[in-house]
């Protein structure tokens, strides 16, 4: 008897041990779950999980990291696209020209898009959330397609336009789910 | 999740059913050792299993991206739709250049840019607009407001702009109505409406966005009821006067309604929002705009429809050929509740009953409810806000038509969205199941020089230029005849799943269809924008109508929305098929049979613009003939402009 009472008693803490990754990483589930619905999981759990605050964080605040990672890898773009065009002539003029468009559409993304997302966010009107971020994708794609030949600028504007793709599909879970 | 005990032999559960029998008083530790690490394993087991029983959606979410632009433009390469068979004589398919390895786009100039500007609809001189605010007409003036951005062509920092007319079409530019000055509504000033009292005062409820980002409704007044131009607004001291209710969230409340009268004296308001996933109207009465009791029930919920913004509650006659007052109910009347969905950005609407005595509506026919069924328009339009006039005795119809080229452009060119000619909705008798929707008669002041083409024959496959002037300010009605006979011939077919969205554009040939017009056209066809008809016979040999806008072919930039518009349209027997089409530079809006069935959409061409832009007449059906007869006029501009000297 005495070693049933054992038994049992060795078996329930071992459970509890066993579930115990349930209850402590409750918030690692959410970001799982959260981005098993964006096309591009992988990116969307580095993005997240590189993030000390995405430990409690909320999806609408999973939103706003996803949102900063966009600002900050289209500011470094920005930066790539003024470091080529300080190369002036060594630049062909095609060259030169994408380039500089992409510099007006990166700009917009930094200083139209980003804004718009996070008032958005904030204010929770979320169709202008996801329309910032649909639009960063289009800009950073636009981009891509300026280039005749081959583009300098393929993985960051791949970068720039996944990251923008995952962040509107987070809005869009905001939208159709619970309010948070 | 490892496995904590490498070392556990693999058939440890048929060891603990084998051992059982084994229990012997020599080696009683075994047993419970052996045991307990069988449960632990069934307990194991169990844990992994819970953990992975969480939805994985990840299979469905390339459909979920699908729609949106955003999504496709990497994976174009891979994506190309089909080739339609049989190119036509006179519309031939082009492959789609987009991806066909084809020189890349120009990018915007402005020629271009400018070009888009619209000359007879309304839009602030630049900057960025949205909903429709507190439409009225007091004192002989027709007074609009809207959701405007003083500082960026992007949506942020809204305030409300404002203008009047005497017309609905010359508009006045006045100084902004409000601004965001409180902490009730510091993080913007949103969508509201006006009442008028017994007495020909205006209230005006609106929503705040506070500090907090909480969204609450205020209460403001013009301060002086004097002046017909009402240009300056005083904000109740003690606002807001509505905050979220339990249950509610504070992102969830929002756009609140004109007000109506109840049998009781009362005046009662709607207000959209959302309990998990389902779509409600809350309603509230109050005797003073001030203190409000809200009423246990709902106007309306329906499931699945998501967070329901800018409802709109008003009442249609089913015989008379006028508008209704807000607060009319009787015989003969049906009620509309209109909303506007967040999550697809559409506006829907349905017609149904209203209960005075409980504050509800049901739905006369629930498998169309609102949110599941007719839109007002089925292309770009949203938040659209209806209100009695009553100088002419109509229902007027506003609503906000966004961009769909990219931000960048708008940056670039300054400013962004318009909104639709005001339209007056009547119920449509002849149906019995939809609103019609018209321009305001006062636009027909615009016509400048018209031509009129009758009987003009558009055999199958062809094309037809129309000799007009200028096309890019232009107001078309057009109707077309189609040979019963050719209808009773065609064989019909499981062609039964055609859905405008979804199809070939005008490039794809059908037997009774696509025909129509291609406005913002270039001589050589490079660019075009059909709106037409496309007809399907069902194996059952009823006959169903489609009226599509197609956007795909619209310009050679490849930033701006290719989508294909349309829906189902009602065509009653004996009716002919007609359309009204105004075109206004990077807006086109579409009228078929009188307004049942609308679609408005922005193109953005890069060619077919100024005196390059044309218009023909096409049928790119494979076994049909179709009679043209059609009126068209140039459209001056409204010269819309600052108040002047104020």
């Amino acid at each position: 008897m005495k070693n049933l009472i054992v038994i049992i008693f060795a078996f329930l803490v071992c459970q509890a041990n066993a579930f115990r990754p349930i209850l402590l990483l409750g918030n690692q589930n959410l970001i799982e779950r959260t981005c098993k619905q964006t096309p591009f999981y992988d990116l969307c759990i580095w993005s997240l999980k590189s993030n000390p605050e995405s430990r409690d964080a909320s999806v609408k605040k999973l939103a706003q990291i996803m949102v900063d990672s966009l600002k900050t890898k289209a500011t470094e773009t920005l930066d790539l696209i003024d470091e080529l065009l300080q190369d002036g002539l060594a630049l062909d003029p095609e060259m030169q020209k994408a380039l500089t468009s992409c510099a007006e559409r990166y700009n917009v993304i930094i200083r139209g898009d980003v804004p718009e997302i996070n008032e958005a966010l904030k204010t929770g009107d979320y169709k202008f959330a996801a329309k910032g971020a649909n639009d960063a994708a289009i800009e950073a794609n636009s981009c891509e397609i300026e280039f005749p030949t081959k583009s300098p600028l393929t993985d960051m504007n791949k970068v720039v336009h996944d990251v923008s793709v995952v962040a509107a599909s987070i809005v869009k879970i905001i939208q159709t789910k619970f309010s948070f | 999740m490892a496995d904590i005990n490498p070392l556990l032999p693999v058939s440890s559960s048929d060891g603990s059913s084998n051992l059982t029998g084994q229990a012997t008083c020599r080696r009683p530790i075994k047993v419970v050792v052996s045991i307990f690490f069988g449960l632990l394993t069934l307990g194991l087991f169990a844990a992994l299993l819970i953990r992975n029983n969480g939805p994985v959606d990840y299979v469905d979410v390339h459909e979920n991206e699908r729609g949106s632009l955003a999504s496709t433009a990497f994976e174009k390469a891979e994506n190309l739709k089909p080739v339609s068979r049989g190119p036509a004589a006179g519309v031939s398919e082009k492959s789609n250049w987009a991806f066909g390895g084809d020189l890349p786009d120009y990018p915007w100039n402005n020629s271009m840019l400018s070009w888009q500007r619209t000359a007879f609809h309304f839009q602030p001189e630049k900057n960025w607009m949205n909903d429709p605010n507190g439409p009225l007409f007091y004192k002989g003036w027709y007074h609009f407001f809207y959701q405007y951005n003083p500082n960026a062509p992007v949506w942020g920092d809204i305030v409300w702009g404002h203008a009047v007319s005497k017309d609905l079409i010359h508009w006045l530019h006045l100084p902004l109505a409000m601004v965001a000055d409180q902490w009730y509504d510091k993080n913007g000033v949103w969508t509201g409406s006006a009442t008028i009292l017994h007495d020909g005062k205006i209230v005006m409820l609106y929503t705040g966005s506070t500090t907090e980002g909480v969204q609450v409704q205020n209460l403001a007044y013009p301060a002086d009821q004097y002046d017909p131009l009402l240009v300056h607004w005083v904000k109740y001291p003690r606002n807001p006067v509505l905050v979220p209710p339990p249950g509610i969230g504070p992102n969830d409340f929002r756009d609140p309604t004109t007000a109506w009268l109840t049998s009781e004296g009362k005046w009662r308001i709607t207000i959209g929002s959302k309990i998990n996933k389902t779509g409600i109207a809350l309603v509230y009465d109050t005797k003073d705009f001030i203190n409000y009791e809200m009423l246990d029930g709902l106007l309306h919920a329906v499931p699945g429809t998501g967070m329901w913004e800018c409802v709109d509650f008003f009442p249609v006659s089913e015989t008379e050929n006028n508008g209704l007052e807000t607060s009319i109910n009787g015989h003969g009347i049906k009620h509309v509740v209109k909303a506007s969905l967040d999550d697809d950005r559409h506006d829907y609407y349905a017609i149904g009953t209203y209960n005075d005595r409980n504050g509800t509506w049901i739905p006369d026919r629930p498998n169309i409810d609102v949110g599941i069924g007719l839109r007002y328009d089925y292309g770009i339009y949203y938040a659209a806000k209806t209100f009695y006039d009553q100088n002419k005795k109509r229902r007027v119809l506003w609503g906000w038509i966004g961009e769909s080229d990219s931000e960048a452009a708008d940056v670039k060119k300054g400013w962004a969205s318009v909104q639709s000619i005001p339209r007056t909705i009547l119920f449509d008798k002849k149906t019995g199941t939809h609103l019609l929707q018209w321009p305001v008669e006062e636009i027909d002041s615009l016509r400048l020089k018209g031509k009129e083409f009758n009987q003009v024959r558009i055999q199958a496959g062809s094309v037809v230029p129309l000799d007009i002037d200028s096309a890019t300010q232009l107001d078309i009605i057009a109707e077309f005849k189609i040979d019963s006979d050719a209808l009773d011939k065609a064989t019909g077919s499981s062609d039964a799943s055609f859905d405008c969205v979804t199809s070939g554009g005008a490039a794809e040939r059908g037997a009774l269809g696509p025909f129509g017009l291609l406005v913002l056209a270039d001589e050589r066809l490079s660019e075009q924008t059909p709106v037409y008809f496309y007809m399907t016979k069902g194996s059952d040999g009823n006959l169903k109508t489609f009226f599509c806008n197609d956007q795909s072919r619209s310009s050679k930039a490849s930033d701006v929305d290719k989508h294909i518009y349309g829906s189902l349209v009602p065509v009653l027997r004996g009716e002919n098929l007609s359309i009204r089409i105004l075109v206004d530079h990077s807006i086109i809006e579409s009228f078929g049979q009188g307004g049942r069935t609308v679609i408005t959409s922005r193109v953005y061409p890069t060619k077919a613009i100024h005196g390059a832009a044309k218009v023909f007449l096409f049928n790119n059906a494979t076994e049909l003939n179709v009679t043209a007869s059609l009126k068209t006029w140039q459209m001056n501009s409204a010269f819309i402009q600052p108040y002047p000297n104020l």
